[in-house]
């Protein structure tokens, strides 16, 4: 049971990790650098939008990733009696 | 009225001496206030640091004099490749909120190698790991010295042997005496004081060329002389006229650009003074979280810096390109002495061409010079100008202090208590890290005073090196139950060496006694983004060697069972 238990918990883990690790890979390695020249025919304001990606969009994902995880895995401890 | 007359009275001089009095008196407070009883809180600041002080705290462990001082100034001579810095020195911490810092905060030791030494039980990975994290955080912490040295003599009229001089007693006195609990609460006042420092000059600057008072939104505003020009445009028009690249265009190639992005951030989540702060809070939780808080902290400077770059460029072209010599503002002459800024007259026309080409440019400019003057090119009052030295000395003080203490802990526990003289007592611990620690600030600065010339060219490739060797070693140590020593440490040693030749032979020119031509760089990435293929190396030797070798044993495996449960997080022990 409680083997089982802590399966289950690493592979819920392991699917949110490669979530979040795959929308900051989009973020920064696509839209701040691979697509970069493509996003940068469209415009927000005077920020071209891949430049805008590279030097501000980017960092502002990553931020909001970290607490989204803080907050799922807050929930996953409660859910398998992790959370003391 | 009375009141302008007064502060306009006090002068630039004595503002900065003010400023950075008040808080070299608050640093030294603060760590009388929390001086080390233990070698727990020596080492981990007794393990009970909150969340948002261990942000705090991480975020000014992080911001070193380079981030403050020079990254504004090297974006803003890079354009776009400057994001480089920005997503490199800002996602390495996605992967350490979700990859290692919860995990390394379970295992609940006090330094990297001690993980290193445990998961893959072995004196010779401890050994291993010592030798990088020596290797990294020296390189590092000679830079940081000469930063605060370069700080005073500029804005202090000291020499800069003086100001190094000064930084490392005050870094000795609260490192020694407080160890890591006195270096995370002067590092929580240190952050306040360098954002302030930064922000302030910023948002005046955003809201005199922008009127928006926010410089994140500023720099992608329109220019408030109400041409209705966006500012970037304007700087891109103005770049391509003197014949340098477009600003936002950059001019480093697609593929080099990846490399060194990934191999900064993998090298910040490799960083042993970053990784070690996750050890001193409560929780599996609160590592999480004081990560999160760590990089909002850090990306609010962050995101500020390309917008001061942008400032800072589009004012100085516009002050001083074409401009007679005779006429150029104060600021230029006063930062002309100190050989930040340098006008060789070549056509002897009495004009300032500022070109591209190398043959007909006649003004040099030091990037440091983009924040350090930025509010005096901008006109700032006097106590804006002075708070930019309490900000620059913040940063290198809190990041030496982070460094120093990484030091003297692989000294004192990972060397002497592991693995030389494991009967030591508590108390000759203590007494033996403190020593360390006071050894370790007069090697810095040493080399603060007597840079070895290729220091600077070395201190970017420390996160080349972190990412060649920790990275690969904790990553597998966590995720791949499998992973024993043998593997870890071949793909550590293979790692590092790389890393290390290659450095050498691009970086240094060592082996050709020139530096090599660009062209004949692997795959087209700089030295700078080796660190991503000497990483990726280390882990495929780390998979081939295992798969030869011999499962670790089942207790290993047990702590790596165990390590992925976030409950029951004992306070870190020996």
């Amino acid at each position: 049971m409680k083997k089982s238990n802590a399966k289950t918990y690493w592979k819920e883990n392991i699917r949110y990790v490669l979530l979040l690790l795959a929308i900051w890979f989009l973020v920064s390695f696509g839209a701040g650098i691979l697509f970069k020249d493509t996003l940068n025919n469209f415009k927000i304001g005077g920020f071209k939008l891949g430049f805008w990606f590279a030097q501000q969009g980017s960092m502002y994902v990553f931020v909001v990733l970290i607490f989204v995880y803080v907050r799922l895995m807050n929930k996953l401890d409660k859910k398998h009696g992790y959370d003391v | 009225m009375m009141y302008s007359l007064f502060v306009e009275g006090i002068g630039v001089q004595n503002w900065t001496y003010i400023l950075v009095g008040i808080t070299f008196a608050l640093y030294i407070g603060i760590a009388i206030w929390s001086r080390a009883g233990s070698t727990k809180e020596f080492y981990v600041a007794g393990g009970g640091v909150s969340p948002l002080a261990n942000g705090m705290a991480t975020a000014a462990d992080w911001m070193s004099a380079a981030s403050f001082i020079s990254m504004a100034g090297i974006i803003s001579f890079a354009g776009y490749d400057g994001a480089v810095y920005l997503m490199g020195w800002t996602g390495g911490y996605v992967l350490l909120a979700l990859l290692l810092a919860p995990y390394l905060r379970k295992f609940g030791k006090f330094t990297v190698p001690d993980f290193i030494g445990d998961r893959y039980y072995s004196k010779t990975a401890r050994i291993v790991a010592v030798f990088c994290a020596l290797l990294v955080s020296f390189t590092y912490v000679a830079g940081q010295m000469r930063g605060v040295g370069i700080v005073f003599s500029r804005f202090l009229e000291v020499n800069i042997n003086s100001g190094v001089i000064i930084g490392m007693l005050i870094v000795l006195f609260y490192a020694v005496l407080g160890g890591m609990k006195g270096i995370t609460y002067t590092q929580v006042a240190q952050y306040c004081v360098l954002i302030f420092a930064f922000m302030v000059p910023a948002i005046f600057i955003s809201i005199q060329m922008t009127g928006n008072p926010i410089p994140q939104l500023g720099f992608g505003g329109e220019l408030a002389d109400g041409s209705g020009v966006y500012l970037l445009d304007k700087l891109d028009g103005l770049s391509t006229e003197l014949g340098f690249a477009e600003y936002t265009e950059g001019s480093k190639s697609m593929i080099d650009v990846f490399a060194i992005t990934l191999a900064l951030m993998v090298g910040t989540a490799g960083l042993p003074h970053v990784i070690v702060r996750f050890f001193t809070v409560k929780r599996v939780k609160d590592a999480r979280k004081s990560a999160g808080i760590a990089l909002l902290l850090i990306v609010l400077l962050y995101s500020t810096a390309p917008a001061v770059a942008v400032f800072a460029r589009t004012n100085m072209i516009e002050t001083v390109s074409n401009q007679p010599y005779d006429a150029v503002p104060e600021w230029f002459k006063k930062w002309e002495t100190t050989g930040l800024i340098g006008f060789t007259d070549k056509n002897e026309d009495g004009v300032i061409q500022y070109v591209a080409d190398k043959s007909k440019n006649e003004l040099v400019v030091d990037r440091d010079i983009m924040v350090l003057a930025n509010p005096e090119i901008a006109s700032l009052p006097d106590w804006v100008i002075a708070l930019v030295a309490a900000g620059g000395l913040a940063a290198a003080l809190s990041t030496a202090a982070g460094l120093l203490l990484v030091i003297s802990a692989s000294v004192s526990h990972d060397l002497i208590k592991k693995i030389i003289n494991p009967k030591i007592s508590e108390k000759g611990e203590l007494i033996a890290a403190r020593l360390s620690a006071v050894g370790a600030v007069c090697v810095a600065g040493y080399f603060g005073i007597n840079p070895p010339g290729f220091v600077a060219a070395v201190v970017a490739l420390a996160f080349g090196l972190a990412a060649a060797s920790f990275f690969p070693a904790i990553i597998l140590g966590i995720f791949y139950k499998r992973m024993n020593k043998e593997g870890a440490i071949a793909g550590m040693v293979v790692g590092i060496t790389s890393m290390l030749l290659y450095m050498i032979k691009y970086k240094l020119g060592w082996f050709d006694e020139v530096v090599p031509h660009q062209n004949e760089w692997w795959f087209g990435i700089s030295p700078e983004g080796f660190g991503s293929i000497a990483m990726i190396l280390n882990f495929l030797v780390s998979v081939v060697v295992m798969k030869l070798t011999p499962v670790p044993p089942d207790e290993v495996q047990d702590i790596v069972e165990n390590i992925r449960i976030p409950s029951g997080a004992e306070e870190a022990t020996h």
